[in-house]
């Protein structure tokens, strides 16, 4: 599959528009349809494409294994780090009112911050399993 | 809509009849996409985004990968699945008989939409500033419920890496 022409240019081709897509859902979350969640799972899904075709390792040249281990645990510190921010500030657990003095920007605010942990964790997980999965095969196949 | 229910009911059917795990997977993937599209229709895109991205497209990649590890034909089953088709039928038919007693689709005297929906349709705008009420309720109004989702994924991440990785270390390093 690696010397496949067609697949290795179009797979070029595609995955910077998919990830430049991730990067759309996320950010317009607020607008249209999409989100953290389905940002993640769009990026991670654009690298598994990547590596799918131009084999694992060129995949864990481009987000490390280590990245990936990172970004899981990231995620969820941040999005918990939103909430004690919103102690620090005075208010609730992620109360997001308190994050900006104009509390519609403050809302803004935490939801951007929220989805950004949302996003980086479910990518990392994604990526981290298919890395799991894929990476096992191959280990067992060189022994 | 019901041409779309019957292709996923028969998409179903198929797979359970199927022995070779390769197609399987394949037709899992087809089922995927009629979710989406049925979720579509349903007016839930952000939920139809989720399930052809996870369903159709990370899930299969994953059930490829296992298949990989494993062999690509299911084993012939060692008795007559009576009982547990049995079993499977009456569950299905007292859910069935549950779902008659729901509301029906769309009606706005539902409980669901007679609680706190009304609320945040009619305030999420002027008090989060955000037009799509989908992200105002999951990030914001129910920022617990995704917090614990949040962490639920990465829980599961955590138990997988714990289950499947190398311990290589000491060993070729």
């Amino acid at each position: 599959m690696r010397n496949d022409i067609i697949l290795r240019l179009v797979a070029k081709l595609l995955v910077p528009f998919m990830l430049l897509f991730a990067l759309y859902v996320q950010f317009h979350g607020d607008f249209g349809p999409g989100g953290g969640f389905q940002a993640g799972v769009i990026a991670a899904a654009g690298i598994v494409f990547y590596a799918l075709v131009f084999g694992l390792a060129a995949g864990q040249r481009l987000v490390p294994d280590r990245l990936v281990e990172v970004m899981l645990a990231a995620g969820v510190l941040l999005y918990a780090g939103v909430g004690m921010a919103g102690f620090a500030l005075g208010g609730n657990y992620l109360d997001y009112f308190v994050l900006h003095a104009d509390p519609v920007h403050g809302q803004h605010r935490g939801i951007f911050w929220v989805e950004a942990g949302v996003a980086l964790t479910v990518a990392g997980v994604m990526l981290k399993l298919f890395y799991l999965f894929a990476g096992r095969g191959r280990h067992r196949e060189d022994e | 809509m019901h041409v779309l229910l019957a292709l996923m009911a028969a998409t179903v059917v198929a797979m359970a009849l199927q022995r070779n795990l390769f197609s399987v997977v394949v037709l899992f993937g087809i089922y995927s996409f009629l979710m989406a599209t049925v979720l579509v229709a349903l007016d839930a895109v952000d939920v139809a985004m989720t399930e052809a991205a996870v369903g159709a497209g990370v899930s299969t990649v994953l059930l490829l990968g296992a298949l990989q590890l494993t062999g690509s034909r299911e084993a012939k089953p060692l008795h007559r699945p009576l009982l547990p088709l049995a079993l499977a039928v009456a569950v299905g038919g007292v859910l069935a008989y549950g779902s008659l007693g729901l509301p029906a689709f769309s009606d706005p005297q539902a409980p669901i939409h007679t609680h706190v929906a009304p609320r945040y349709l009619a305030e999420a705008v002027r008090e989060t500033g955000v037009p799509n009420v989908v992200t105002a309720v999951l990030a914001s109004y129910r920022g617990y419920d995704t917090l614990g989702e949040t962490i639920v994924v990465f829980t599961a991440g955590a138990g997988v890496i714990a289950l499947l990785r190398r311990r290589r270390k000491g060993r070729d390093r």
